[in-house]
């Protein structure tokens, strides 16, 4: 097939050339009965809520693969600059990879103009990216920051809508969390009341809505200071074992034993951390 | 540079013509270069969004030069383009991996990063192309 690389220029970027070959497997697959692996979403409950002298974000933290839960804490509140953090919504690889792209341009930014970057220029770098790909990449987000110009909160849709309001919600829980949040907002609201306020509107999310579960992160934003607090609150327990079920020794009888001694010597020793949960 | 009114002049719309055909001489599809030609392959898109990205970098070139047109006259998009092609005429021989240093810095995307750069990269293709022709190719020779 050398000579078709001819005289195509190789471009980077999304390649659509299964596209034709997935419908032809889509079809077929109906056809059969089953169905085709669904893309791991986040399910979710995001919020954000402009207060006195800053601004709180809150996530909650299960993300879902169809009916499963795929990760228990996974983290949805993305670093995007030192003063400008984003929760995202809707499938999680898409909100991933775009809040990293919009990351690393808005450090480019920042160091061509030699200022800390501003929250509209975020905004506007996402909308005009999630414009460009029509709503196809799934990607519904929660912007905040606090620049120069004092704290801002927008919230972005897929096909590339924003909107600049004092408080937002975002996922399958934002009617849950909105709710709680129309009921007890106030303009100019101390910092623990802030708090107090996002972690009962994500606890209405993840208490009723299947998509959002296990712990309540928050990020809080003032001039200077990022308080990354995860997670800020465990709603979901598993619960504990009140007896041990494990069988004591002797319990059956031991006919034969044998011993064998492997010789192995430690070689190398690494530590790796897991996200246990 | 997003800017709107500019909507007849860009090509999102299907061609007539089918997409991705390569026309060799006498104007008759070029069996030996793309291999058998099928309607349904050639005439629609298989995603929405294929035309748009593959017209995408043309398109937002179209408009930044009409604007540029407008409000400072036909000098500054001439001059522009002029540079542009001499800095496209810095790179390696066609089956190899040029930077585009040049070209990238006039147009500003040594200060960006977005898919292009990071899925499918070109220097890390799987195939190569067979030098002889792909020099050939370029000479005009073929």
């Amino acid at each position: 097939m050398a000579t078709l690389s001819v005289c195509q220029t190789q471009l980077g970027g999304f390649s659509f050339e299964n596209c034709k070959r997935n419908a032809v497997l889509e079809t077929e697959v109906t056809k059969v009965g089953c169905r085709m692996p669904a893309a791991r979403k986040t399910g979710t409950t995001i919020v954000g809520v402009v207060f006195k002298d800053g601004l709180v974000l809150g996530a909650d933290t299960r993300a879902t693969e169809g009916m499963i839960v795929a990760d228990k804490n996974c983290s949805k509140i993305h670093y995007i600059s030192p003063n400008i953090y984003c929760c995202g919504a809707g499938t999680a690889a898409d909100t991933e990879m775009t809040t990293q792209i919009i990351s690393s341009n808005l450090e480019l930014h920042s160091l061509s103009t030699g200022r800390l970057p501003r929250v509209a220029t975020a905004n506007r770098m996402l909308k005009q990216m999630l414009f460009r790909y029509q709503g196809h990449i799934g990607a519904a987000l929660v912007l905040g920051g606090m620049d120069c110009n004092g704290p801002h909160l927008y919230s972005i849709y897929p096909h590339g809508s924003t909107d600049k309001l004092p408080y937002v919600t975002m996922g399958s829980g934002s009617l849950a969390a909105m709710a709680v949040f129309e009921d007890r907002y106030k303009q100019d609201m101390e910092e623990e009341d802030a708090k107090r306020l996002v972690r009962d509107a994500i606890a209405a999310g993840i208490f009723n809505d299947l998509g959002s579960g296990s712990n309540i992160d928050l990020c809080v934003i003032t001039k200077g200071r990022v308080d990354y607090l995860r997670p800020h609150d465990m709603a979901n327990k598993k619960g504990v074992r009140t007896g041990s079920y494990k069988y004591k020794r002797g319990t059956t009888g031991v006919l034969t034993k044998t011993v064998t001694k492997l010789d192995l010597e430690v070689v190398e020793e690494t530590i790796q951390t897991m996200d246990t949960s | 540079m997003n800017t709107r009114g500019l909507r007849s002049q860009l090509k999102d719309s299907v061609p007539v013509t089918g997409m991705g055909q390569h026309v060799g001489a006498y104007g008759v599809q070029d069996t030996l270069r793309s291999g058998f030609s099928s309607v349904k392959n050639e005439l629609l898109p298989s995603h929405a969004l294929e035309l748009s990205e593959k017209n995408f970098q043309l398109n937002q070139d179209k408009m930044n030069f009409s604007t540029l047109r407008n409000i400072q006259g036909l000098h500054a998009p001439l001059k522009l383009q002029m540079e542009y092609r001499a800095a496209r005429q810095i790179q390696r021989l066609p089956f190899l991996q040029s930077s585009h240093l040049a070209l990238d810095t006039l147009k500003g995307n040594d200060e960006s990063i977005s898919f292009e750069d990071i899925l499918n990269d070109p220097a890390q293709s799987e195939m190569v192309g067979e030098p002889h022709i792909m020099v050939e190719y370029k000479l005009g020779l073929m």
